[in-house]
C-alpha cells in the first residue's frame, strides 16, 4: 500500500486480494477453533468457570480464539495508521468476515456431528459438546457461532485500532480478569491461608469452587485498566521512576528487595496449605537438579538427557540408607544419608562422565538419553530386585528428624525422633530450600571462578581451551559430577518427602523437564533456573485440572518459545549484555587502537 | 605436580573404565551365548522363532530409521518428533482398517484393503511430518544445534497429546486380517504368516526408497544438498523442496511402518511412537547415520539382536526374566556405537578437523 | 640448539599427504614466517606443533623435549601459544574473560578454593584480574575488557586473540596469518606489535602470513612451504630471488620475467609485490 496518510480509492483488485487474504485466514482459524474443540480444549475447560454463571473457560478460550483471528486479520491487512474511516472500515469488514468463516467452519461440525457420529474417531465429539457450541440451543442455535465469531472479530480489529492510551488500559484489564480468574483458587487458599478471617473477604472476589466472582472480576477490570490507564497518562510515572532509581542506585535497598522475596518465599507454605507447599517443593527439587545441569550444559555446555540418572542414584541411595523397610540396609539418619547420597551421585557422574568424553553435540544428548534409559530399565528389573525392589521400589523411608544425627532404631518403629520431625511437604519445603541456597552459592562462586570460566571456554570452543592450557578431561569430569551432585541431593530429598522411590520415578520426562526449564529460563542463568521451574514445573501442577493437555501446552511452548525467545525468559547476564551491546559507552576511543 | 598426577590418574582411569566396557560387553554375549546354548532350555524352533520376529521387528525399525537418518543428512538435525510420525501413520491406518473392516472388504480383498491402507497411512505421515518441518524446524533453519532439538521435543509432546485429545488415551484394537493368521511350513519349521509378510513387505518399501534415492532426480537432489548445502544450492537445486521432499519420503517410510507395526502389535496407542522412535535412531545411527542402506541394516540387526540377545545372552548369565532387559540391550548398543565407533558400521570414519 | 625443530614430520589424510618429511628450525629470539600457497600445509604444521594432530611420522622437539605426542593443554604448559587463522575467540565471553581463560594453566586455586571463598583463592582472583588488564594495557585494548568478544572490531579481536595467547607465557608463539583482513595501517600496527613481543618480552615469534609486505620486512628467516614440503628457506632477500618460490606462487616459468621486474622497478631490492594467494 503506498498510502502513507493518503487516501486512495481502493481498487477491485485491491480489494479482492484483501478478501482472499481475509477468507485464508478464516479458514486457518476455523481449523485452529476445530482443533481446541475437537481436541477436547472447550470440552474440558467447559466444566470450569472464570466468571461464576457467567462466562466458562472454555467459552472464555473460544473467545480469545475468535478476537485473535480478528486482531492477525486486522494486522495482516492495510494500513494501521490511517486517519480516515474508510480503510479502518474495510480493515473491520474483512476481520469479521474471517471470524465468521471460522465460526463457520465450527458450526459446520455441529450440523454434520448431529447427522453423522464421529466420536469413534474424535472422541469428544459429543452431544454436551454440541450443545456448548450452541450457546445451549442445539441444532437450531449454530448460526449464532459465525455470527458472534464474526462480532467478536470485528470488535477485536475494532479495538486494535484503537490508539494504545484507550487499547492498553482494555488488554490490562481483561488479562488480570483472566489470570485472577484462573489462578481463583491459589489466591483465595493463600488468602485464607494468612488468615481465617479473611475467608469472607476472599469470598468477595473468589467464587468457591472456581472462577470469579462478577463483582471480583468487575473489580480486577477497573482496577487494572485504570493502573494501566494512569501509567499511559503519565501520572505515576515520575514518582515511579524516582522510586526505581533509587532502589537501582542504593544497594541496601536492593538487598532489602531480595530479604523480602526471601521472606516471603518462607512464609509461604505457611498460608498456602499442603497442596501448594507440595507444589512448590517440587519447584524447589527442580531448581536444585536445574542448579546442577546448568553446571553440566549451561556453564560446559554438555549436553546431558540423561540427568534423571543423578537424581535417581541420589534417591535409592537415601532410601537403602534410611528405609525401615524390607530394602534398608542400615538406618542411619537424614542428614547424614543426604551428603553420603550426594557423594555417591557424583560418583556416578564420574563414571557416566568418563566413556561420553569424546562424544560431541547431538550425539552426546542421544548417548546419555541411552544411558538414563539403560540405568531405569535396570533399576526396575527383576534382576536387581533383591537389592532395590524393582518395580516396587523402595518404600518406608523415614521422615528426617531435627535434632537426630544418629541412627534411628530398626524396622517399623517410626516415631523414636525427640526432636521436630519432618512430615509433610510444609516442613520439608524448608529442606529444600536450605539445599537450593547452598546449591545457587555453590553454582554462582563456582561460575565466578577460574573453573566456571574454565567451563565457558570449553563450551564455547574446546579445542581452544585445551590449546589454553585448559584439561578436558578433568574439567569436563568435574562438571558431570558436580552437577550429578545436585541432582543427587535432590533425588536424596525427594525421596524422603515421598517416603518411597520407584523406577517409574526415573523417566526420561524427568531428564526433559530439566533440560527445557534451562532453556525457557536462560542456560547458564541463575535466576533463570527459578524463572523456568515455575513455569514449567509450577503453572502445570498449579493447572492441574488441564492435567491431560498440560504437556500439550508445554510441546506447543517449547514450539515457540524457540522461535521467540530462545535465549531464555531470563537470560544470563553475557546474553543480556550482547541484547544492549549498542549501548556500550563510548570511552572505546580510538586512544587504543594503535598497539605501537 | 599434584594436577598433573591426577590428570594423569583421570587419564588412565579412562582408559580403563573404557577397556572394562569392551570386556564386559564381550564376556557377557560370549559367556552367555555359550552358556545359554549349553545350558539348552531352548529349542531349535524356538530360536528360529525369536530370530524371525526379531527381523520382522527390525524391519519396522528400519523402515522408520529411514526417516531419522535422511532428515539427518540433509539438516543435521534429529528429528525428535519422527516417532510421533510413526504413530500418526499406525492411527490413520487404524481408523481405515476399521472402517474397512465394518465394510466387510478388510478380509474380503485383503490384499487390496491392506494396500490401501497402507498408502493412506503413508499420506498422513508425510503431510503430518511436513506440517511439523513448516512450523517447528524451518524457521529455526540457522539457530544453534540445542534450539531445534528442543523444538522437536516440543512437536513430539505436541502430537502425542493432540492425539490423545483427539482420539482418546486408550488402546485401540486393530482389526484383525484372517488371511495372516496361522503359520507358513518353510524348510520343516513353522513361521508366522503375519511375520512373513511383515519382512517382506519392509524389504519392498526399502528397496523402493533406495531406488529413489538413487536413481530419481529428485533422489538426486536430496543427496547433493545431503552432502553440501551451499554447493548444492550453486547448482541450482531447491533447497527448501529438497529438504521437503526428504521429510516425506521418510515419514512415508514411517507410516508404513505403522501400519506393520499394528499388525503385529494388534493395538495402537497414542505414545506408541515414544519407543521404536528411539530404537528406531538407535538403528539409524548403529548403521551410520546419513546413511541409507546403514539405516536398513541397523534396523535389521538392532531387531535381531534384540530379540534373540536377551535370552542369547542372559538366560546363560542366570538373569531373571531377560526379556525385561530387552530395551536395554538395544540401548546398550546405541551408547556403544556413540562411544566407540560413532560413524556407525557402514558409516565413512569422520576426521577430526580441528583448527 | 633451536628452540623447535621438526625432523622428517609427516601427515596424512587418508590419501593426502599434507605434510612431507618436513624438517624445520627455529632459533629461541627469533622471527620467523613460513609462507607458501594456499594448501601447502602450513596451518596443518602449526596443528601439529600445538598438538591438534599426532604426526604419522617423525618427531618435532622443542627446548630438548619431544612434544609430538603430547596433548594441547601439556604443550601449552611447556610455553608454546598459538592464534589461529579464522578468529577463534570464546565469543560470548568478555574480551577480560578470555584472556583470564588463558591465565588458567597459571593459576593454582581449585574450585573448592573458590566455592568456599579461601583467602588464597580471593587473592588470585585479584592478581589475575590485575594481570589480565595488564596484558590488556599492552595489547592496546585497555577500556575494552567488558566487551563481549563478539561485540568487537576486527582488529580488535586479532588482538585479544594474541593478548590471550600471551597469557599463558609462551616461550613460542604461533601466529596464523595475523595480519588478515587488515588495512595497511593496521598492518604496520601489528608489523610495530610483533616486533614489540619479542624485544620486550623475549618471545620467539613463528608467523604463517600471506602478504608479503609483513613476511619480508618483519621475519629475519623464512621458510617456504608446498605441497608439504619445504622447496626453500633462507633470508628475505634470498627468498625473494628464489626460482622455486616464485613458480610454487606463480606458475612455472614465470620466475624470469618477476626477478627481471623486481630488479629494475626497486634497485634497493626490497620487493613490494603481494603474493596474496
Amino acid at each position: 500500500m503506498l498510502d502513507g496518510g493518503r487516501q486512495e480509492p481502493m481498487t477491485t483488485r485491491e480489494i479482492r486480494l484483501d478478501i482472499v487474504r481475509a477468507v485464508r485466514i478464516g479458514l486457518l482459524g476455523g481449523i485452529v477453533f476445530l482443533y481446541l474443540t475437537l481436541v477436547g480444549l472447550v470440552g474440558a475447560f467447559s466444566e470450569r468457570p472464570l466468571i461464576s454463571g457467567f462466562i466458562s473457560l472454555g467459552q472464555t478460550l473460544l473467545l480469545l480464539s475468535m478476537l485473535g483471528v480478528g486482531y492477525v486479520t486486522a494486522r495482516l491487512l492495510g494500513n494501521p495508521s490511517a486517519k480516515s474511516a474508510a480503510p479502518q472500515g474495510r480493515a473491520i469488514f474483512m476481520s469479521s468476515l474471517a471470524g465468521f468463516i471460522s465460526g463457520g467452519i465450527l458450526a459446520m461440525l455441529v450440523i454434520i456431528g448431529q447427522r453423522i457420529d464421529v466420536r469413534d474417531v474424535f472422541v469428544n465429539a459429543t452431544t454436551e459438546l454440541y450443545q456448548i457450541l450452541t450457546f445451549g440451543r442445539g441444532l437450531p442455535g449454530v448460526w449464532l457461532l459465525p455470527i458472534v465469531s464474526g462480532v467478536a472479530a470485528g470488535i477485536s480489529a475494532a479495538a486494535s485500532r484503537l490508539p494504545g492510551k484507550i487499547r492498553s488500559p482494555i488488554v490490562w484489564g481483561l488479562a488480570s480478569v483472566a489470570f485472577f480468574g484462573l489462578f481463583s483458587s491459589l489466591f483465595r487458599t493463600i488468602l485464607t491461608g494468612i488468615s481465617p478471617g479473611l475467608s469472607p473477604f476472599a469470598r468477595l472476589f473468589f467464587a468457591p469452587g472456581e472462577g470469579l466472582t462478577p463483582g471480583g472480576a468487575a473489580v480486577f477490570l477497573i482496577f487494572a485498566a485504570g493502573a494501566a490507564a494512569s501509567r499511559r497518562l503519565g501520572g505515576q510515572t515520575r514518582v515511579a521512576k524516582a522510586i526505581r532509581s533509587k532502589v537501582a542506585a542504593n544497594p541496601r535497598l536492593r538487598w532489602l528487595g531480595y530479604a523480602l522475596l526471601v521472606l516471603v518465599a518462607l512464609l509461604l507454605p505457611q498460608v498456602s496449605g499442603p497442596f501448594l507447599s507440595q507444589v512448590l517443593a517440587l519447584v524447589g527439587l527442580y531448581v536444585l537438579m536445574g542448579l546442577g545441569l546448568n553446571i553440566t550444559l549451561g556453564f560446559a555446555g554438555l549436553f546431558d538427557l540423561g540427568f534423571v540418572a543423578f537424581f535417581a542414584i541420589g534417591a535409592y541411595t537415601m532410601g537403602l540408607l534410611t528405609s525401615y523397610g524390607p530394602q534398608g540396609l542400615v538406618h542411619i539418619s537424614f542428614w547424614v544419608a543426604a551428603p553420603i547420597a550426594m557423594l555417591v551421585a557424583m560418583l556416578g557422574g564420574l563414571f557416566l562422565g568418563m566413556p561420553v568424553l569424546g562424544i560431541r553435540g547431538d550425539y552426546l544428548a542421544i548417548a546419555t538419553l541411552g544411558f538414563g534409559e539403560i540405568a531405569r530399565i535396570v533399576v526396575g528389573s527383576d534382576f536387581l530386585a533383591p537389592w532395590l525392589g524393582g518395580s516396587q521400589g523402595i518404600i518406608g523411608i523415614q521422615k528426617p528428624c531435627v535434632g537426630r544425627l544418629g541412627p534411628f532404631v530398626a524396622e517399623g518403629v517410626p516415631r523414636d525422633c525427640f526432636g521436630l520431625e519432618l512430615v509433610g511437604p510444609q516442613s520439608m519445603y524448608y529442606v529444600v530450600v536450605a539445599g537450593v541456597v547452598v546449591a545457587a552459592l555453590v553454582a554462582w562462586r563456582l561460575r565466578e571462578g577460574r573453573l566456571g570460566r574454565a567451563w565457558m571456554g570449553i563450551r564455547e570452543d574446546e579445542d581452544v581451551a585445551e590449546a589454553l592450557g585448559v584439561n578436558l578431561v578433568g574439567t569436563k569430569l568435574l562438571a558431570y559430577s558436580l552437577g550429578a551432585g545436585f541432582a543427587g541431593l535432590s533425588g536424596g530429598i525427594f525421596a524422603v518427602l515421598v517416603g518411597s522411590i520407584f523406577d517409574s520415578s526415573m523417566q526420561l520426562f524427568v531428564s526433559i523437564n530439566v533440560v527445557a526449564l534451562l532453556i525457557v529460563g536462560g542456560m547458564g542463568s541463575l535466576p533463570g533456573v527459578f524463572v523456568g521451574s515455575l513455569f514449567l514445573i509450577g503453572l502445570p501442577e498449579l493447572l492441574r485440572e488441564f492435567s491431560e493437555y498440560r504437556l500439550l501446552f508445554y510441546g506447543l511452548a517449547l514450539i515457540v518459545m524457540m522461535q521467540a525467545k530462545p535465549e531464555g525468559l531470563w537470560p544470563s547476564a553475557t546474553v543480556r549484555r550482547e541484547l544492549h551491546a549498542g549501548e556500550e559507552p563510548t570511552a572505546m576511543s580510538e586512544a587504543g587502537a594503535n598497539p605501537a | 605436580m599434584y594436577r598433573a598426577l591426577t590428570e594423569r590418574l583421570a587419564d588412565w582411569g579412562i582408559v580403563a573404565v573404557l577397556w572394562a566396557f569392551r570386556i564386559a560387553v564381550i564376556l557377557i554375549v560370549v559367556v552367555g551365548s555359550v552358556l545359554t546354548l549349553v545350558k539348552g532350555t531352548y529349542t531349535r524352533d524356538q530360536w528360529i522363532d525369536l530370530a524371525i520376529f526379531g527381523l520382522s521387528q527390525g524391519g519396522i525399525y528400519a523402515l522408520i530409521a529411514l526417516g531419522y537418518t535422511m532428515v539427518y543428512g540433509v539438516l543435521r538435525m534429529i528429528n525428535f518428533a519422527h516417532g510421533e510420525i510413526f504413530m500418526s501413520g499406525a492411527f490413520a491406518g487404524y481408523f481405515l482398517a476399521t472402517a474397512l473392516n465394518r465394510a466387510g472388504t478388510l478380509n474380503a480383498n485383503p490384499v487390496l484393503a491392506l494396500a490401501t491402507v497402507t498408502v493412506f497411512a503413508m499420506a498422513v505421515s508425510a503431510g503430518v511430518a511436513l506440517l511439523v518441518e513448516r512450523v517447528a524446524y524451518r524457521p529455526l533453519r540457522q539457530a544453534p544445534r540445542l534450539v531445534p532439538l528442543i523444538s522437536a521435543i516440543g512437536a513430539s509432546f505436541f502430537l502425542q497429546y493432540t492425539v490423545r485429545g483427539l482420539f482418546g488415551p486408550g488402546v485401540y484394537a486393530y482389526p484383525d486380517i484372517l488371511a495372516l493368521q496361522g503359520e507358513w511350513i518353510i524348510f520343516g519349521v513353522g513361521i508366522l504368516k503375519r511375520q512373513v509378510v511383515i519382512i517382506i513387505a519392509a524389504v519392498i518399501m526399502m528397496l523402493i526408497l533406495y531406488t529413489f534415492v538413487m536413481r530419481t532426480k529428485i533422489g538426486k537432489a536430496v543427496r547433493a544438498v545431503s552432502e553440501d548445502r551451499e554447493v548444492a544450492q550453486l547448482m541450482g537445486i531447491s533447497v527448501d523442496r529438497a529438504i521437503v521432499v526428504t521429510f516425506a519420503l521418510g515419514a512415508a517410510m514411517a507410516g508404513a511402518a505403522g501400519v506393520l507395526y499394528a499388525q503385529i502389535f494388534r493395538q495402537v496407542n497414542f505414545f506408541m511412537g515414544f519407543v521404536p522412535g528411539i530404537k528406531a535412531f538407535t538403528a539409524a545411527v548403529l548403521g551410520g547415520i546419513g546413511n541409507v542402506p546403514g539405516a536398513m541394516l541397523g534396523g535389521l540387526f538392532l531387531g535381531l539382536v534384540e530379540s534373540v540377545g536377551p535370552s542369547l545372552f542372559l538366560d546363560g548369565l542366570g538373569i531373571v526374566a531377560p526379556y525385561q532387559l530387552k530395551d536395554a540391550i538395544a540401548f546398550t548398543m546405541l551408547v556403544l556405537v556413540l562411544i566407540f565407533r560413532p560413524s556407525g558400521i557402514l558409516g565413512e570414519r569422520l576426521v577430526t578437523k580441528r583448527a | 640448539m633451536p628452540l623447535l625443530a621438526s625432523n622428517n614430520v609427516t601427515k596424512r589424510f587418508g590419501g593426502l599427504v599434507a605434510l612431507s618429511s618436513l624438517d624445520f628450525e627455529i632459533e629461541k629470539n627469533a622471527i620467523a614466517s613460513i609462507i607458501g600457497p594456499n594448501g601447502a600445509g602450513k596451518t596443518t604444521f602449526f596443528n601439529c606443533i600445538a598438538g591438534f594432530y599426532p604426526v604419522d611420522e617423525g618427531e618435532i622437539v622443542f627446548d630438548g623435549h619431544p612434544i609430538h605426542h603430547l596433548r594441547p593443554d601439556r604443550i601449552s604448559h611447556l610455553g608454546i601459544s598459538r592464534t589461529y587463522q579464522n578468529i577463534r575467540l570464546f565469543a560470548n565471553m568478555t574480551a577480560l574473560e578470555n584472556i583470564l581463560v588463558g591465565l588458567h594453566g597459571e593459576l593454582r586455586s581449585t574450585w573448592i578454593g573458590s566455592v568456599l571463598r579461601t583467602p588464597g583463592t580471593q587473592r588470585e582472583e585479584e592478581t589475575s584480574h590485575e594481570e589480565a588488564r595488564r596484558i590488556l594495557r599492552f595489547a592496546g585494548l585497555q577500556g575494552r575488557g567488558d566487551s563481549l568478544a563478539k561485540n568487537l572490531s576486527y582488529g580488535d579481536q586479532r588482538r585479544v586473540e594474541i593478548a590471550r595467547a600471551l597469557a599463558t607465557k609462551p616461550t613460542l608463539l604461533l601466529l596464523d596469518e595475523p595480519t588478515a583482513g587488515m588495512n595497511p595501517f593496521e598492518t604496520e600496527g601489528m608489523i610495530a606489535y610483533i616486533r614489540r613481543l619479542r624485544d620486550e618480552l623475549g618471545i620467539t615469534i613463528l608467523l604463517i602470513e600471506h602478504q608479503m609486505r609483513v613476511v619480508m620486512e618483519i621475519s629475519e628467516r623464512i621458510s617456504v612451504l608446498d605441497y608439504g614440503g619445504k622447496i626453500a628457506e633462507g633470508s628475505p632477500d634470498q627468498i625473494q630471488r628464489d626460482v622455486r618460490v616464485i613458480e610454487a606462487y606463480l606458475g612455472r616459468g614465470s620466475a624470469e620475467q618477476v626477478l627481471e621486474e623486481s630488479v629494475d622497478a626497486h634497485p634497493r631490492g626490497a620487493s613490494t609485490a603481494t603474493f596474496d594467494g
